[in-house]
């Protein structure tokens, strides 16, 4: 993917937007205060760079957990001449949240994100069955994470 | 027949709100409305929701998700160690706070082909920058360490995020956010 070059203003929208984004009802009012830009130019601004790809997303970012949901990161070894169609298997199914290439025999790495375990273990099964290939599970037992945005 | 049970905590109109803002919130300058209108119920409760949400941890934040290969983090680097699991606790907090560790997790060892049971991301602009991210690890870990590797990210095959299924179940609530879900094929 070619870099794209960003002015000092998309900039500050990638680094200072990642978290904070109001609720209210004009929230890009008032985030776009704090940058001291103006409404119009932020909303132009995260439009144009979900557009060009330099942002996957804007939103709420979710963690079902907390709510009963479970993520399960998986990871299979593809024989290459099998990839690009394990990969639009994978890429066709909801559950699957994200999917990479990685540098090892495992290879391909993705995430399963259900409602509740045993539709996990469901989801697990169905590609097991769907690609062939064993499907091994690497479930977080802990995570370690300090996430300094929510200090005060 | 056969409804599921919502997760804790989530009612239908709840979940109505999650499926109608997972793939993102609308750009325009009453987001929250926005979403409101869609689901035909009122920008305060939307808001009023979301803000119950985000304080209950099942909104982890709100804003913009960046692709870090479009912003120059070309490398994207999964360290991963088999750590002694007396002391994997302690460490793996000591990594989990490091400025270049942007995940860090204890996850389950599959011997022989996967020894590893602990995992941290680290980012660079070029694989150098993450070996020397990975060498400050190696550092902490000392020699409760036994093995480690880092596997590079060379596509990115899915990016989706979290996905809830609508539910086609005409006594639940939701029905006016299933439109805005992801068809499930």
């Amino acid at each position: 993917m070619p870099e794209i070059v960003l002015d000092e203003t998309d900039r500050r929208i990638v680094n200072e937007l990642q978290g904070g984004f109001p609720v209210s009802a004009r929230p890009f009012r008032t985030a776009a205060r704090r940058m001291r830009i103006n409404e119009v130019d932020l909303i132009a601004r995260v439009k144009k760079l979900l557009a060009n790809g330099v942002l996957t997303r804007f939103g709420p970012l979710f963690q079902i957990e907390r709510a009963g949901g479970q993520y399960v990161l998986c990871a299979m070894q593809v024989p290459a001449d099998r990839f690009d169609e394990i990969a639009a298997t994978l890429g066709a199914m909801r559950e699957v949240a994200h999917n990479y290439e990685r540098t090892h025999t495992l290879n391909m790495w993705f995430v399963v994100a259900a409602e509740t375990q045993p539709e996990i273990d469901a989801v697990l099964a169905d590609i097991a069955t769907k690609t062939g290939i064993e499907v091994i599970a690497m479930p977080k037992l802990r995570e370690y994470f300090l996430d300094l945005r929510f200090t005060v | 027949m056969n409804a599921r049970l919502d997760p804790p905590g989530l009612d239908p109109i709840d979940r109505a709100i999650v499926l109608a803002t997972q793939d993102g919130l609308p750009i325009t300058s009453r987001p929250y409305h926005a979403v409101a209108r869609s689901l035909g119920l009122r920008a305060d409760d939307v808001m009023m929701r979301i803000e119950r949400m985000r304080e209950a941890g099942v909104i982890r934040r709100i804003g913009v998700v960046p692709n870090h290969y479009a912003i120059g983090y070309t490398a994207n680097g999964m360290t991963v160690w088999d750590v002694d699991d007396a002391r994997i606790d302690a460490l793996g907090m000591r990594i989990g706070a490091l400025d270049c560790v942007s995940h860090c997790y204890q996850r389950p060892r599959h011997p022989p082909a996967w020894p590893y049971n602990l995992f941290a991301m680290v980012h660079g602009h070029d694989r150098a920058e993450c070996e020397a991210k990975a060498a400050e690890i190696r550092t902490l870990l000392g020699d409760a360490c036994r093995a480690s590797d880092i596997l590079y990210s060379t596509r990115i095959l899915k990016k989706t995020g979290l996905r809830l299924a609508a539910r086609p179940d005409p006594a639940d609530a939701t029905n006016a956010g299933a439109d805005s879900a992801p068809a499930d094929t």
